[in-house]
């Protein structure tokens, strides 16, 4: 791999691990989301006495 | 029911369009203007204009907040400008690559561009600091709103500072006479770039979904405390 081609690789790899870091948030975002709607459901029949 | 099919379709588009522009970079002409890092090009140019895109499109909601008074533009401004600032600091990563290579320098602070896409990028990454310190309400909407619209303002300024002063290293590929570039490179521009505002847009449309779902999440909570 010629000096050049390694900087283009490196530039591209900058996109790709912005990428994956943006899907692991993404993921850790929906994970917490879902606990908080089993959460607010588990309340909600306790509040009605479901 | 539009909605999820235009979601699909930048789903699509990024998924065909990013890849494909890679490839064309890489083998249908490797080693434009002799110069083999030259394909940094079809990443870096485009990532810029996405940036400048979401700024934009951040301050397009925030005068229509400030125009109609509906709330919900400023999720949907605040959600592109933070879209913008990722894609800014990508633009600042892979110049930063490319001038390595090319000019033997990480930043040179004698560029016009370079230092307006970094006063641009900063500008707007204070735009969190001013947002988050104001109590959430109408008023922190008012404000950020305000905010977006003073900082799209540079782009154009940044536009025209580079093509009157002129430039030392930083090329200037768009001038008035057209792109300064072979068409076959100009296709792969045009596809990268459609790959990029894909990618864009469907990163848009998640985090606003999930910001949204957030957001009500929060309303049932306190409804049921």
């Amino acid at each position: 791999m010629t000096t050049a081609e390694k900087y283009v690789t490196a530039a591209y790899l900058v996109l790709l691990a912005a990428l994956l870091v943006y899907l692991v948030i993404i993921a850790l975002k929906v994970a917490r989301l879902e606990q908080e709607i089993v959460d607010l459901t588990r309340a909600a029949r306790e509040k009605l006495g479901g | 029911m539009v909605g999820a099919a235009s979601g699909r379709l930048g789903v699509l588009l990024a998924v065909v369009l990013l890849p494909l522009g890679v490839l064309l970079g890489a083998f249908w002409i490797p080693e434009a203007k002799g110069d083999p890092s030259f394909r940094i090009f079809y990443l870096h140019v485009p990532i810029a204009l996405t940036a400048y895109a979401c700024f934009g499109y951040g301050a397009w909601k925030a005068l229509r907040l400030l125009w109609t008074g509906e709330r919900h533009y400023d999720l949907e401004s605040y959600t592109a400008i933070h879209l913008g600032v990722i894609f800014g600091l990508l633009t600042l990563f892979t110049g930063s690559i490319w001038a390595k290579y090319t000019w033997g320098i990480w930043w040179s602070w004698g560029e016009r561009q370079l230092v307006l896409f970094l006063i641009l990028f900063l500008f707007y990454s204070s735009y969190f600091m001013l947002r988050y310190s104001t109590e959430p309400g109408a008023r922190r909407e008012r404000n950020s709103a305000v905010y977006a619209l003073f900082g799209v303002t540079l782009i154009p300024v940044s536009f025209l500072a580079i093509r009157i002063a002129g430039t030392i290293l930083h090329p200037t590929v768009f001038t008035h006479e057209g792109p300064q570039m072979t068409w076959q490179i100009f296709t792969i521009f045009l596809v990268s770039l459609g790959g990029m505002l894909a990618l864009a847009a469907t990163l848009y449309r998640v985090e606003l979904a999930g910001k949204r779902v957030d957001a009500s999440l929060r309303e049932l909570r306190e409804l049921l405390a």
